[in-house]
């Protein structure tokens, strides 16, 4: 199938790179970059595991394809952390058990990370609705949600420090 | 050198041993996308493999046409039954005791069953050849319904088995009937109700779930074809099981079989089995001498891989006026789908089902499960619980509050007098258990008094009264007691292989640690808590105590994870491994100080000299002996292998309360109180437990409030993708109230009993209870699971209360 070529930054690193047009975002990103915190859990938007975040936006890329990233900034988990020191929602995962097999995540957090930008001071049940689009089998969202809100405490301080 | 002086209480803490809400030793991979799943899996030169599944769910395969499939740039191979047969391949062995086609052989028996597979260059071109695959097929009658297939004149599903009259257990009265077991005394329990003045019987229906894991199934297989090894990287509970099912089918030996089980993202009882497309991926790898990826999608997953339940369940209580339950009988037809591949230890092709008498302290009970054989995919595993024990457990606990009502009596009352009593443990149930430990009245106590009891039936009265109240309230409760760690080898066995487990603990000279088990955690947290048993065992700080699992070449052989084994089986190897260490660790300190061992006291880490505070060595300074200058005539080094067989089973148990109001207009409900007390002995953990909790609470509230796989007359399944088949949000999922009790095990060495199932197992008669009790006072019963919205309108329909 013919390729072409697409530009993408990926977690602020810029790649060329020749690809199918049926290529999807995810299999590009795990298979073309090595990148595999995003996970596949359904192909159908539902589980919400491949989350990452395209231009401002959370983006199931399991259907997305790689070609309308071109041009794009694409963040995905791996981008989260800057030199060493974890994103705020990577520490309210861990310091709030927010997850057990880990396979949702990466997801996850992406998500979490855009939320707070689109809404820095939630309730509770604005963060249960802000991550609807992610499953998770494992902890009943409950540390989740505690895992948002000990993030956006910390954003908060870190914004106002 | 001696480490300064800290009061033994600091040491305690720097341990972070059992008792500790540690955080997660492995969370820091996954929180920054480095973890190592099987699709994350890499080789070189590794191919893709898909499979060609049938659309229809009984049909006789006339012709394949591979041509089209082979033409396409990229493909490698098409091999369908006629390619395994040569090699034996094209059946294999079930862990019941049964064969399942690997690729269908001249028939296929259910929907999406495997008719052939491809391998091309990647998932893209092997997808695009499962098209241009071409299967003509022949339909055949087909029957989802068990009560249907046992009809005389029903169509044969197993024509491989022609003529065959006896299975694995015992005989076959029908060509669809796969075996009938019976546990207790039938004659007790005929006699307790033919005298009975009370007797209620209830039929119930459990439906046919699905674990649905959020990572699907799938592996990477690799057959090195100088070495004649396989490497196989896969998604399993229990890869010591799989390394010696794939030696016994493929002839390999098992010493040249290492099979890896990575990260596991989530299991559930879906990934115990082994599947046709494991054993594919590992025949095109030998066929094709290079590494072969598999990873179904997710249609696949609900599909194909092992459902639960499927129970259809009568039960009937025999019971004194005042409500003494004095017998239980129960009859299951279970639907097994087309092949039997439940995963039961061999003994029990119901698993542990007679736990059924429950909490309850019932003198003559008897139970008989017939297994038949459907057009429907094979399964029948446990389902986020220990063996069967969830139908059980809900066929029980509905019976009791079917009794209850029967007799006008509160469902705390009816539970409360029939409970075994405290002083009655080590108990033995008329199904022959012998329940360990339980204290069930006081744990009642805790959860009447915490959500006062008395106040919700008295809201509950004046809703009734109201006949323009918009909801129906509910109060559900149920009080489970579970059958786990399996298994006592005498009774449990996989294969012929007794259901122990194991753990290896290497103490390295400068004192920190490398401790290995036949378990696999799958989200469980293993690497955290296994480490703090064994800080508590041998005063080493657990933050430096490595566990690794899932690597048959380096782990010690192991029957796995499901069924609430890993504490009560591995936990006990993890403590007994630990103190044989701590054994030889005292002698080379007795010999370090100069002292006879019995003068030598043990303080969180480190030996005492009695008397005298500042004569000590601790365990660092014990493992640098032992490696440096051991005691004369001694063996160096400072490890040990502990292979664990349980005496017995492990029971925990738990009291759950739900409030639910029911929308009269809708019939949505709106889960509004949920508490859940449980007691599972010992707790390594709190947080870990805690979060197990919430986690089988909400696989519970799935089962109950929205999971089915429902059939149609042709065999399709009727909702195969997340859009049909109900995994709660965020927003659906109620909020958690937990509590416990702690009653230890008086068998195990840490007192612990396993805890991850039971949320599941106690909260989904919890849910069924509560939406039936909203309607109790209008004559309801019982209502079958789902209980979503579309199913209790009509139930309010039916009972005229719809607004």
């Amino acid at each position: 199938m013919a390729k072409k070529l697409i530009t993408v930054s990926v977690n602020g690193k810029s790649e060329e790179k020749a690809v199918e047009p049926r290529t999807l975002l995810i299999h590009f990103l795990r298979e073309e970059l090595n990148l595999t915190g995003a996970h596949i859990g359904c192909e159908t938007s539902h589980c919400g595991a491949c989350t990452v975040d395209i231009d401002g936006r959370s983006v199931k890329s399991c259907t997305h394809l790689a070609v309308q990233c071109d041009g794009s900034e694409v963040l995905t988990v791996e981008g989260l952390a800057s030199k060493g020191v974890l994103h705020a929602v990577q520490e309210g995962f861990y310091k709030e058990h927010g997850l057990q097999c880990g396979f949702c995540t990466p997801g996850m957090l992406m998500r979490a990370y855009r939320f707070l930008q689109e809404n820095p001071n939630p309730s509770e049940e604005e963060i249960r609705m802000g991550m609807s689009g992610n499953l998770c089998r494992c902890t009943g969202y409950q540390n989740i949600v505690k895992a948002v809100q000990y993030a956006a405490k910390k954003l908060q301080e870190t914004a106002t420090a | 050198m001696n480490a300064p002086v800290q009061t033994a209480e600091a040491r305690e803490i720097a341990l972070a041993g059992m008792g500790v809400s540690r955080l997660r030793k492995e969370d820091a991979r996954f929180i920054q996308g480095k973890g190592n799943y099987v699709d994350d899996i890499k080789m070189p030169g590794m191919l893709h493999m898909d499979i060609v599944r049938s659309p229809l769910a009984h049909a006789r395969i006339k012709k394949i046409n591979k041509e089209a499939a082979l033409a396409i740039p990229g493909v490698h191979a098409v091999l369908t039954a006629d390619d395994l047969k040569p090699l034996k391949l094209h059946w294999m062995p079930t862990l019941a005791g049964d064969v399942a086609a690997v690729l269908a052989d001249e028939k296929v028996h259910y929907q999406m069953q495997e008719v052939a597979i491809v391998i091309a260059d990647d998932r893209y071109i092997a997808a695009d050849a499962v098209e241009a695959v071409e299967v003509e097929y022949e339909e055949l009658p087909v029957v989802t319904d068990p009560y249907a297939a046992l009809q005389p004149d029903a169509p044969v599903i197993r024509e491989d088995l022609a003529g065959k009259t006896s299975g694995a257990h015992g005989p076959r009265e029908h060509h669809n009937h796969i075996f009938t077991w019976d546990a207790g005394d039938k004659a007790a329990a005929d006699a307790a109700f033919a005298n009975a003045p009370v007797t209620v019987s209830q039929h119930m229906y459990y439906p046919r779930v699905h674990p649905c894991p959020l990572e699907t199934c799938g592996c990477v297989a690799s057959f090195d074809p100088v070495r004649g090894d396989l490497t196989t990287y896969i998604t399993s509970q229990a890869p010591h099981v799989v390394r010696t099912v794939v030696s016994l089918l493929s002839g390999i030996p098992e010493s040249k079989v290492r099979i890896v089980s990575p990260d596991i993202g989530g299991g559930f009882g879906n990934k115990v089995g082994v599947y046709p497309g494991y054993v594919c991926a590992i025949v095109a790898s030998i066929v094709l001498g290079r590494p072969v990826k598999w990873v179904e999608d997710r249609v696949e997953n609900i599909s194909t891989t092992a459902f639960a339940r499927d129970y259809h369940m009568d039960g009937e209580l025999a019971a004194t006026p005042d409500g003494k339950i004095t017998a239980l009988r129960v009859n299951v037809v279970a639907d097994h789908g087309a092949f039997d591949a439940c995963a039961d230890p061999t003994k029990f092709p119901a698993g542990m089902f007679h736990i059924v008498s429950g909490s309850y302290d019932i003198p003559a009970a008897h139970c008989s499960v017939k297994g038949v054989y459907t057009n429907k995919a094979p399964g029948g595993v446990a389902y986020r619980c220990s063996f069967r024990v969830t139908e059980a457990v809900y066929l029980v606990e509905r019976m009791v509050d079917v009794l209850a009502q029967k007799l006008g009596m509160d469902k705390a009352e009816i539970r409360a007098k029939n409970f075994i009593k405290k002083e009655q443990f080590p108990y033995t149930s008329a199904f022959g258990f012998e329940y360990d430990s339980g204290d069930y009245h006081t744990a009642l106590k805790k959860v009447l008094d915490a959500v006062d009891y008395p106040a919700l039936r008295a809201e509950q009265a004046a809703k009734r009264a109201d006949p323009n109240s918009p909801t129906l309230m509910g109060i559900g409760l149920v009080t489970f007691t579970e059958v786990v760690g399996a298994g006592p080898s005498k009774m449990c066995d996989i294969l012929g292989v007794g259901m122990f487990d194991s753990c290896e603990i290497r103490i390295h000279p400068t004192g920190s640690a490398i401790a290995r088990m036949g378990t696999i955690t799958q989200g469980q947290g293993h690497q955290t808590t296994y480490a703090q048993i064994i800080a508590t065992e041998l005063g080493i700080p657990s933050e430096v105590i490595q566990v690794e699992e899932g690597d048959t070449s380096t782990a010690p052989y192991g029957l796995g994870t499901y069924g609430s084994r890993s504490t009560p089986v591995a936990g006990a190897a993890i403590a007994l491994a630990a103190r044989k260490i701590h054994a030889k660790a005292r002698k080379i300190a007795a010999h370090m100080l100069e002292v006879n061992e019995n003068d030598l006291d043990w303080e969180v880490d480190r030996f005492k000299v009695k008397g005298d505070d500042s004569k000590f060595k601790t365990m660092a300074d014990v493992a640098w002996q032992a490696y440096h200058q051991p005691p004369a005539g001694m063996e160096p080094g400072l490890e040990a292998v502990h292979y664990y067989d349980p005496p017995n089973f492990t029971f925990p148990f738990g009291i759950y309360l739900c409030v639910v109001d029911i929308d009269r207009a809708t019939g949505e409900t709106k889960i509004r109180r949920f508490y859940a007390l449980d007691d599972c002995g010992t707790r390594i953990n709190p947080m870990i437990i805690e979060g197990q909790i919430h986690g089988g609470l909400t696989e519970g509230f799935a089962v109950a409030m929205g999971q089915q796989m429902p059939f149609d007359a042709q065999g399709n399944l009727m909702g195969n993708t997340l859009m049909d088949y109900f995994l709660p949000t965020a927003v659906e999922t109620p909020k958690w109230e937990t509590d416990h009790t702690v009653t230890p095990s008086p068998h195990h060495p840490i007192g612990a009993k396993g805890v991850a199932e039971s949320p599941h197992v106690g909260s989904i008669p919890t849910f069924t209870s509560a939406v039936v009790d909203a309607f109790a006072h209008l004559g309801v019963t019982h209502m079958d699971m789902p209980h979503n919205a579309f199913r209790v309108w009509k139930q309010l329909k039916a009972s005229g209360v719809n607004l």
